[in-house]
């Protein structure tokens, strides 16, 4: 290198930081958050098999530490994660995606979200108009009758519903069970059921309802089947199938198990612990 | 029995001593949605006042559940000794939380007063008692229990290392069960919630967690949390059980609805004696919280903290080797925010240790709370200064298969570093040999689960 490039590449260097400062201060700074499995422990034993194990489960291994504490990116994921969470408890259902699902909307006494969350009877039962829609337009006397619940998690519904309820339609109508039109039922809990299983007349109520969202997934529906429900009927009765989602139980998967149970259901006139007990004998 | 206080020129109206304790309690949102809580600020200080000037015998002659309709409360006056209530029956509650607080007062005399108490009499003084009250009471008691490991001795914490996995998934298990050992966590119990119910697999669980422990010799004890029934089916057919688990309410309808009774806890207890492969005799590990008795329609018109005080009566019945306070788990409709839930975990920890239980804490919280991280860490500082036995160890703090969050193996390891405590004595020993501890803190291994490849 002779002297004059010596000299410039000096001058560049000289140049860069104070050039990169005023960037610094006048551009727009782009920051994109991105979540991707890592084995953030400092100089494992055994790199490739904590990268193994943590393919094995969603929980959060082979994450490191600083001193006794998480490393600084994968405490923010957790907080991420929970602010997500919290959002999809407050979030309501898009009417556009209720639509797209012809769903009518009903809904609960919850006149909001807090009274909601606070106080368990509102979600249980329909507010007076939903009962009036439902005696004027629901067909009656059905075998079976699906609900659509948004529970605490309306992405649940958003993301799960879609997939979930043509699969179990669809299943119910290959073995020939007679329906009444799905309805959505907005700030609803699992217990509603019973009172739209008595305004419509059906045997086999089912519940796709939106779980309590965790940190590693707020699309988990749960499906609560009851048979015939009366004021005699206990918790026992209904028969639940949860972690339904795409890293769960698949929802296409899952609405054709349901429909297998529905019909078993209607078979042996039970659901819950009874129809448990009927199906192994 | 009616009860009248005259309060800055009100007058407060009291049905009976389930009432009063009702009233008196902190405010928390399970106690307004059943009805029974304080209506204004005051009225909740009239109720204290009264619940001050009560005397013992006034809470034991008026049960808040009949014994002759409620199998806990039965459990709870059956335990009591005649000999010392009867010392103690003309003390009014006031004076019992000055006994509790006297520098004259020591563990031993908490020991033996415990066995004069009702379960309401602990819930009572409780309701008297300040955050730093219940911090300093509970500091002068600490109790022993033994399975294989010996838990609650002085200047040790220890933990239950919680790897669930959303569909049982053994490897993923295995995986987080690793990586809790090299943070130092699982002395309490390795204990898995598991997904499927069945007996078959709750078996398969818990011969796999069982093999892991033998393989490495680790000195500590497996659960799998699955109703009793189905573990004691499991320990039927030959499935290794070292610890055996359950949830308890306080009372009656709750536990039926929780499928549980004194019967199948006796049997429970039986069949560890002779099947289970512990040396015990503490075989139980218990959770309980406050607030499922309200979900389940099942309170019988007492407030939560005093049905919490009812299911420790109930418990400690059955010497457990452990007794988990998870209120913070249920939700909003339950514990509003991150105020209530530490209230309650104090009480809960100063209520249990005065059932001469060894109590550990699980500082919780669901997403559809007001209520964050910094809140649950608070909660556990201030119960390891309080000097709870045990902590729950969970994977970054985020179960993926209960959907809640609990103290992480992080936390674990900073409540020990923060306060010099150690591991339980005989798992520390095994940490030095696997090189993961040192003279009581965490070596250049810990949190590297390759270190058990």
């Amino acid at each position: 290198m002779d002297i004059e490039s010596i000299v410039k590449e000096v001058m560049k260097e000289m140049e860069g930081p104070t050039e990169e400062k005023t960037i610094n201060r006048t551009a727009e700074r782009e920051f994109v958050y991105h979540f991707e499995k890592m084995v953030t422990v400092e100089e494992p034993k055994n790199k490739d098999s904590i990268a193994h194990a943590q393919q094995g489960t969603p929980a959060r291994i082979g994450i490191g530490r600083s001193g006794t504490r998480m490393k600084t990116k994968n405490y923010l994921d957790f907080r991420v994660d929970h602010a997500a969470a919290q959002d999809a408890v407050f979030k309501d259902v898009a009417d556009s995606i209720l639509d797209k699902m012809d769903l009518p909307i009903l809904h609960s006494k919850a006149s909001s979200m807090q009274e909601y969350l606070m106080n368990l009877d509102v979600g249980r039962k329909l507010n007076e108009e939903s009962v009036k829609w439902l005696k004027e337009n629901a067909p009656k006397g059905k075998q079976v009758q699906i609900i659509v619940s948004d529970g605490l998690s309306s992405t649940g519904v958003e993301d799960t519903i879609p997939d979930l309820l043509p699969s179990l339609v669809q299943g119910l109508e290959a073995k020939g069970l007679s329906m009444g039109k799905p309805v959505f039922i907005r700030k609803s809990r699992v217990w509603i059921q019973d009172e739209v299983a008595s305004l419509v007349d059906c045997d086999v109520v089912v519940s796709l309802i939106g779980e309590r969202p965790g940190l590693a997934t707020s699309k988990s529906i749960s499906a609560y089947l009851i048979y015939c429900p009366n004021e005699n009927s206990v918790e026992a009765d209904r028969t639940v199938f949860s972690n339904i989602h795409e890293g769960g139980v698949p929802p296409i998967e899952a609405g054709a198990y349901l429909s297998e149970v529905i019909e078993g259901m209607l078979h042996h006139k039970a659901s819950g612990v009874k129809y448990a007990q009927l199906k192994n004998n | 029995m009616k009860l009248t206080c005259r309060l800055r020129n009100e007058t407060y109206q009291f049905r009976s001593i389930a009432d009063v304790l009702a009233k008196a309690s902190e405010e928390k949102s399970g106690d307004v949605m059943a009805g029974i809580g304080a209506a204004s600020s005051l009225e909740r200080m009239a109720s204290k006042y009264v619940l001050s000037e009560l005397q013992l015998k006034d809470i034991y002659e008026n049960p808040v559940i009949p014994y002759e309709k409620d199998e806990v409360s039965r459990i709870i006056y059956e335990d009591v000794s005649a000999f010392i209530y009867k010392e103690i029956a003309d003390w009014t509650v006031g004076e019992l939380r000055e006994y509790i607080l006297s520098h004259s007062t020591n563990g031993n005399d908490l020991k033996r007063l415990s066995r004069g108490l009702t379960s309401e009499m602990i819930s009572a003084v409780a309701k008297l008692m300040s955050s730093l009250d219940l911090v300093l009471a509970s500091q002068k008691m600490k109790h022993q229990a033994h399975c294989n490991t010996t838990i609650g001795e002085p200047g040790r914490l220890a933990f239950r290392c919680q790897p669930n996995h959303p569909v049982d998934n053994p490897d993923g298990i295995l995986a987080s069960i690793k990586e809790g050992l090299s943070y130092g966590s699982g002395d309490a119990v390795i204990g898995i919630n598991p997904n499927n119910e069945s007996v078959a697999s709750v078996a398969k669980i818990l011969t796999m967690s069982h093999e892991l422990i033998e393989k490495w010799k680790i000195p500590t004890q497996n659960c799998v949390l699955a109703h009793i029934t189905t573990q004691m089916k499991a320990l039927q057919q030959g499935a290794p059980v070292a610890l055996m688990f359950q949830s308890l309410a306080g009372t009656q309808t709750a536990n039926e609805d929780f499928g549980v009774s004194q019967k199948i806890l006796d049997e429970g207890y039986e069949l560890m004696r002779h099947k289970g492969t512990s040396a015990g005799l503490n075989f139980f590990y218990f959770e309980t919280g406050q607030g499922s008795e309200v979900s389940l329609d099942a309170h019988s018109g007492v407030d939560m903290q005093t049905l919490e005080a009812r299911t420790y009566g109930y418990a400690k019945h059955w010497k457990p080797f452990m007794v988990n306070n998870v209120s913070g788990f249920i939700g909003p409709e339950t514990l509003f925010d991150g105020k209530q839930m530490i209230r309650c975990d104090l009480e809960d920890l100063f209520m249990g240790k005065l059932h001469n239980l060894p109590m550990g804490i699980a500082p919780t919280y669901t997403n559809h709370m007001q209520c964050d991280q910094n809140d649950q860490e608070i909660a556990g500082m201030l119960t390891t200064v309080a000097g709870a036995n045990f902590y729950m160890g969970v994977p970054g703090g985020d179960d993926v298969m209960l959907s809640y969050q609990d103290t992480s193996y992080h936390d674990d390891a900073s409540l020990r570093e923060m306060l010099g405590l150690r591991p339980l004595a005989e798992f520390e020993k095994w940490l030095e040999k696997m090189g993961i501890m040192e003279d009581g803190r965490l070596t250049e291994n810990a949190g590297d689960l390759s270190i058990f490849d």
